[in-house]
């Protein structure tokens, strides 16, 4: 599934990183709780969350995020975003909550991180 | 960028933060991938680090992180001056945490920190005086890959 199609689906916002929208994603996994991402997150991982600082951001770059999607309508802040745009992560912010986020993701076909 | 003579290089990490916190490890990573060590284990690396970093932000008032390279490991050492920790064994149990409110709306203080070190290094160590502060030395051997 391409960053486009997840945007498509989740009637997402393109925050920054539009010229990576061809990109394709294997996986997603959502927390709000970083030490948790931190532990399940694999390279190439979508990282749905509601957690919008930049403590967010840092650990995508850790984990080697291919994306974030924010749900419930949540931004990052100047902090984020600018270092998003550094290390070349896209970020997208949907309206839909956490739980309806991962189910139209997983329901489209995009499977959880195992 | 050579690493027969081993390379050593020290940060300073400033206690509450917040906005500068995992910047240190961020930048760790970048010198592990220019020195070209094996991806999986700078992710390792990264992640111990980041958790180690995040800790001496929430609970300490300063510290350091000291990054050193030899051809055959790397080390990670932690060390700060801030409460310490009262209950060493207590707090590497998942879940346990003494995090306030404000840690956890960071993301962080879900009793995961020192489980996570432990779980992505090679070799751990910590001790930790109470009132005085802790460290922390994480070691990441270059030959073997630590399966995970």
């Amino acid at each position: 599934m391409t960053l486009k199609e997840i945007k498509e689906i989740l009637k997402a916002e393109v925050i920054c990183g539009e010229e990576h929208l061809d990109e394709e994603i294997k996986f997603a996994g959502g927390s709000d709780l970083m030490s948790d991402v931190l532990a399940f997150g694999k390279p190439g991982i979508l990282l749905l969350t509601g957690l919008s600082n930049a403590q967010s951001v840092r650990t995508a770059i850790i984990i080697e995020a291919k994306a974030i999607v924010y749900v419930r309508g949540k931004r990052p802040d100047k902090e984020g975003i600018k270092l998003a745009m550094e290390k070349g992560i896209p970020i997208l912010s949907t309206q839909y909550m956490m739980y309806k986020t991962c189910g139209l993701l997983y329901s489209q076909g995009l499977p959880g991180v195992s | 960028m050579g690493i027969e003579n081993g390379l050593s290089q020290t940060f300073e990490i400033t206690g509450n933060d917040f906005s500068k916190a995992g910047s240190i490890s961020t930048t760790v990573k970048e010198i592990l991938q220019e020195i070209g060590i094996d991806s999986s284990v700078i992710r390792r690396a990264a992640i111990a680090s980041y958790e180690a970093e995040m800790n001496v932000v929430m609970y300490a008032d300063k510290g350091q992180l000291i990054l050193t390279v030899t051809p055959e490991k790397f080390t990670i050492s932690v060390e700060d001056e801030g409460q310490g920790i009262e209950n060493i064994e207590l707090a590497m149990q998942e879940g346990y945490s003494t995090a306030t409110e404000e840690m956890r709306e960071m993301g962080f203080g879900a009793g995961m920190g020192l489980p996570n070190i432990k779980k992505n290094s090679d070799e751990f160590e910590i001790a930790s005086i109470p009132g005085k502060g802790t460290s922390l030395k994480m070691t990441f051997n270059l030959d073997t890959k630590k399966e995970k």
